[in-house]
């Protein structure tokens, strides 16, 4: 643990990840390019990670050098990890920030099955709070705002009704099409 | 397959819900590391660019998030910047933030011109994200053109007093950013922003560690501003800013404790949180107050008193090593008791920050070491990485060094964890020790079998560290010999070639029984730079000549690593694979033999540390390395114009020797711009008629040509004027002409150069009141590197023996035997041994 002081800069996260309760991947963001740079000392770190900490739940650790805290829920692992002089509470907001951000958007279903169905917005989520490793944001409700997203509770439903839409849509924009068409064709002549 | 998936994207009309899947597919089989060809990702990179044409929101930004990821594999990505540059500027402020991210990441230096004009309008957007997404995006993008974001420092500045927190963070960090070179401008930058006040706590984080670096540059004193600063975030309402300014004032160097002590105190209130982060953070700090200030930490002993249960781990361990830090003696054994219960369940790191504190406290406490190498003998059994090993070895090193009583217990254990050991490194380095310690013991011959089956069982590496070893026990203990020679024999006929050929080598010599022989060729290893004898050799061999080769040509090792204490490696870089750089000398080396006028001066022999010639603050910067050669010295001047309106030329430092010293040649600076340092040499040549003329003082004048300069361009003035400048004087000394060389066996290095030109005197050193004084004073007076630990003063002693070696200029080995003893003064007898009678007369003629 060096206690060298830290360059001031606004770059406060390495990596963000969350895992299954296997310790496998869902999603991972690596800000460090020199920080494990293949996909497979990335799978390493983050199974390392994983076995020395999903026994208890201890919310902060120290590994390989870096400072990691994390979280669980149901059947998910979340990780953020930082550079051993990081402040410790700075890497706890964004991991609080990342949760309640989900937390909201899968209206409390934190859990592997909605987080898969809606990894879009997951994506859109990881987005907003971090980017290259600057906190963009760490106020789950103007994340939430950002993204706008909308988590479906019943997909199948919802997606017949919404294909049945885009039927709809695409005949009147087909009706509308070969209308133009003609139009075009009447002046051409 | 994506491309047959992404032919989806080019229906017409275009399905969002079924586009948005898939673009939510390739974004996560890119996230588990599915490999994309080029000419696939470009395809399927070029269909997506069709989905612009959908208004769904969702889907949109997953473009964008698409479009980042790819920027790496795919090609021609710059394709889609019209539309982001219209996203950016459009009306819909949900996509304009992350338009400009997108953008940004597919921007390249020729094309950032181009939005340029974008990026000031949208850092000054009164909508926070895309301010902010600006913001980040230009700190991005410093990297790779500094000079176009540079331009955009108004913008930000006027970003900074946003009321957003986070776009006030942000618009901060870019400033710095920008602005990290100039000193000035960031004192100027944080007075405005504490008087000011900001809202957003990172942003105060970032403040108090702008804060602190400036105070660690300018060394200003803790009754700065900025100092005060850092005091009055204690007071924050915010955990987060608080915590940072107790870390910040506890790293400062030579803090007081009197200054620690607020910031101890809130780190203790932080002890008792419900949030393990909070907890962990605060001993973790409070772990470092220890080391330096164990005293500051003591009030705390209470509150660390009730983390060693915690159910996390790493804060109990921290707790524990914190309290072993600061804790009385009779504490120790119920907290190592507490430790191994849970030892096993944590991580590497924190076993090493275990073993760390554990050899902290043995130099605290002597008489523990019996309890702590048991523990370090139980963790050495269990199972860990190279990193963790490594600690406790150098640990019960350590130890052992320090601690005589405890050496066969440890170097038993040291037996013992060799017996199966994978890393080589760790075997090669207790063999090594084990040769150098064992024979001194009083039952030699145990080691000899622990040692041998090393030779039966191991790699090449540590099979040849074995023989070294074995080689040093036959030396050594003449009753032993016999059996060491028949297990050289044995070794004679290994596969490898660096192992039999070292058991030929130590077979023959030990076969001679000759004291000196061994002395030189067992005990104590050649001393030359490794780096220095390849060159040596190499230039030998280009140039074929009937005199063999001469090893005192060889450039001697400038700093021998082997004995000096091993700090224990920090965790964090410990990950950087050591590299062999060459030496300070061998750089010195190299630079001064591509000077034509230095040619033919052989070696170098020494290369002094800087000496400053001139104050700290002053228009021109001099400092000299003396550099020293078997009849010459060349004086290096490092120079540094610190005035900006001058451009000087033709620099060089003019000297007037006291002695009969003769200044042969000076070698000027061409030129010397403003803070770009350039250096000029003088060559000196050494009285040849009075061999002990060591020692000479110069008085040194910087001559230039001024050229006066404008301070904005650089450009000088046509004409120009000579000047000088008068720098202190500079002292050659009796150090500048011995390279220090560590003997690891005194003794038989003593014998090996015989008393043929011995000579003994006695001094009384008036002024010195303690033995440690006059150790310290012997040491660096004379320049000679202490032997055998001896530049320890065991405590509450009246006597003490130092023993000193060296190489004087010309290759001669030169050893100092100094016995001191305190009585009114410190009365010191000093014994010198050489190989050439001068060197004697010189040494002893510089202590008198």
């Amino acid at each position: 643990m060096d206690s060298a002081a830290l360059e001031p800069s606004l770059y406060t996260v390495k990596a963000v990840f969350i895992l299954d309760n296997d310790g496998n991947r869902l999603l991972s963001k690596y800000y460090d390019p020199e920080l494990y740079p293949s996909m497979k000392e990335q799978k390493n770190f983050e199974m390392n990670v994983f076995n020395k900490t999903h026994k208890a739940d201890n919310e902060i650790s120290f590994l390989e050098g870096m400072t990691i805290v994390y979280k669980s829920s149901i059947d998910l692992f979340f990780y953020v990890a930082g550079s051993a002089q990081e402040n410790e509470l700075m890497l706890m907001a964004v991991l609080n920030c990342l949760f309640e951000s989900l937390s909201q958007m899968l209206r409390k279903n934190v859990e592997k099955r909605t987080l898969l169905d809606n990894m879009d917005g997951v994506f859109l989520v990881v987005d907003e709070i971090i980017d290259g490793g600057v906190i963009l944001e760490s106020d789950p409700q103007q994340v939430i705002e950002k993204v706008n997203y909308r988590a479906d509770d019943n997909p199948l439903s919802e997606q017949s009704v919404a294909q049945h839409i885009t039927e709809k849509l695409a005949l009147t924009s087909n009706v509308l099409q070969s209308a133009k068409e003609q139009i075009k064709w009447s002046i051409l002549k | 397959m994506f491309v047959s998936k992404a032919r989806i994207f080019n229906e017409t009309p275009i399905n969002p819900r079924r586009c948005l899947h898939i673009l939510t597919k390739i974004i996560y089989l890119l996230n588990q590391g599915e490999h994309f060809g080029t000419t696939e990702a470009t395809e399927a990179f070029f269909a997506m660019t069709r989905l612009f044409q959908s208004n769904d929101q969702t889907l949109r930004r997953m473009c964008y998030l698409t479009i980042k990821e790819m920027a790496n594999i795919s090609e021609d990505v710059i394709i889609v910047t019209s539309s982001l540059t219209k996203d950016m500027t459009g009306k819909e402020d949900v996509y304009r933030g992350p338009a400009i991210r997108a953008l940004c990441r597919i921007t390249d230096t020729t094309m950032l011109q181009a939005i340029e004009r974008y990026m000031k309008q949208a850092i000054v957007d009164k909508v926070p994200s895309v301010s902010s997404s600006a913001l980040v995006s230009s700190l991005h993008m410093v990297k790779m053109s500094f000079d176009v974001v540079k331009r955009w420092v108004n913008e930000a500045q006027e970003a900074a007093s946003s009321d957003n927190i986070m776009v006030q963070y942000h618009a901060l960090g870019l400033l710095y950013h920008l602005r990290k070179n100039d000193r000035l401008a960031v004192t100027k930058m944080l007075n405005k922003f504490t008087k000011s006040g900001l809202k957003s706590p990172f942003a105060y984080c970032m403040m108090i560690r702008i804060a602190s670096k400036l105070l660690e540059e300018t060394e200003g004193g803790h009754d700065s501003p900025l100092f005060d600063f850092i005091e009055s975030c204690l007071r924050n309402k915010h955990e987060m800013v608080v915590y940072e300014a107790a870390s910040a004032i506890v790293h400062m160097p030579n803090c007081t404790a009197r200054e620690l002590a607020p910031a101890v105190s809130v780190l203790q209130l932080f002890c008792s949180s419900p949030k393990a982060a909070l907890r962990y953070a605060a001993v973790r700090t409070l772990n470092k107050v220890a080391m330096k200030h164990p005293s500051a930490v003591t009030a705390c002993n209470l509150d660390l008193e009730n983390l060693i249960t915690d159910s996390n781990r790493s804060i109990a361990t921290l707790a524990i090593t914190t309290l072993l830090k600061t804790g009385s003696e009779s504490s120790v054994d119920r907290l190592m008791k507490q430790i191994s219960s849970f030892v096993s369940e944590i991580s590497d790191e924190f076993k090493v920050v275990v073993v760390q504190a554990i050899s902290a406290l043995c130099q605290k406490y002597p008489r523990k070491h019996s309890v702590m190498m048991n523990f370090l003998s139980n963790m050495l059994r269990d199972d860990g990485g190279f990193e963790y090993k490594r600690a406790i070895v150098d640990c019960i090193i350590s130890i052992i060094e320090e601690n005589p009583e405890s050496k066969e217990t440890g170097l038993a254990h040291l037996c013992e964890f060799i017996e199966d050991c994978e890393h080589t490194v760790l075997a090669t380095k207790i063999l090594h020790l084990l040769g150098k310690e064992g024979p001194r013991t009083p039952t030699p011959s145990k080691y000899i079998r622990f040692i041998f089956n090393r030779v039966v069982l191991e790699s090449e590496a540590v099979r040849a560290a074995a023989v070294s070893a074995l080689a040093k026990f036959g030396a050594q203990n003449d009753d032993l010999l016999p059996s060491v020679l028949v297990l050289m024999k044995r070794c004679m006929m290994d596969s490898d070639d660096e192992v039999r050929d070292r058991a030929t080598f130590y077979m023959n010599v030990l076969q001679q029984k000759q004291k000196a022989l061994n002395a030189a060729y067992i005990f104590n290893g050649l001393s030359v730079s490794v780096p220095g004898l390849e060159k040596s050799l190499h230039q030998y061999t280009l140039e074929p000549s009937e005199k063999p080769f001469d090893m005192k040509t060889v450039p001697l090792a400038t700093a021998p690593i082997t004995e000096q204490k091993t700090e224990i490696a920090p965790v964090a870089t410990s990950k950087l694979p050591e590299k062999l750089a060459p030496s300070r000398q061998d750089i010195y080396q190299e630079q001064l033999a591509a000077i034509p006028e230095f040619k033919g001066l052989g070696p170098l022999f020494k290369s002094s540390e800087p000496v400053q010639l001139t104050e700290a603050e002053t228009e021109y910067v001099v400092r000299c390395i003396k550099h020293t050669f078997a009849n010459h010295m060349i004086f290096q001047f490092d120079c540094t114009n610190t005035l900006n309106d001058q451009l000087l030329q033709r620099v060089l430092v003019q000297m007037e020797p006291s002695e009969a010293y003769e200044v042969l040649n000076y070698v000027p600076a061409p030129s010397l711009p403003y803070s770009q340092p350039s250096s000029c040499y003088s060559l000196v040549r050494l009285p040849e008629d009075d061999p002990t003329a060591v020692s000479c003082t110069f008085s040194c004048t910087m001559k230039y040509l001024v050229r006066d300069c404008d301070p904005n361009t650089g450009e000088p003035d046509d004409d120009g004027y000579d000047d000088e400048y008068v720098l202190e004087d500079l002292e050659v000394t009796v150090a500048d002409h011995i390279q220090k060389v560590l003997k690891p066996n005194f003794g038989a290095a003593w014998d090996e150069i015989g008393d043929d030109n011995e000579k003994e005197e006695t001094f009384a050193l008036a002024t010195v009141r303690t033995l440690d004084e006059a150790v310290n004073n012997i040491i660096s007076f004379l320049g000679m590197q202490p032997c055998e630990r001896s530049d320890k003063v065991p405590e509450n002693k009246n006597s003490h023996v130092l023993f000193l070696a060296g190489v004087f200029r010309g290759g001669h080995d030169v050893l100092v035997r100094a016995r001191l003893a305190l009585a009114d003064g410190v009365t010191m007898q000093v014994t010198v041994r050489s190989t050439d009678e001068n060197v004697v007369d010189v040494i002893l003629a510089s202590v008198g």
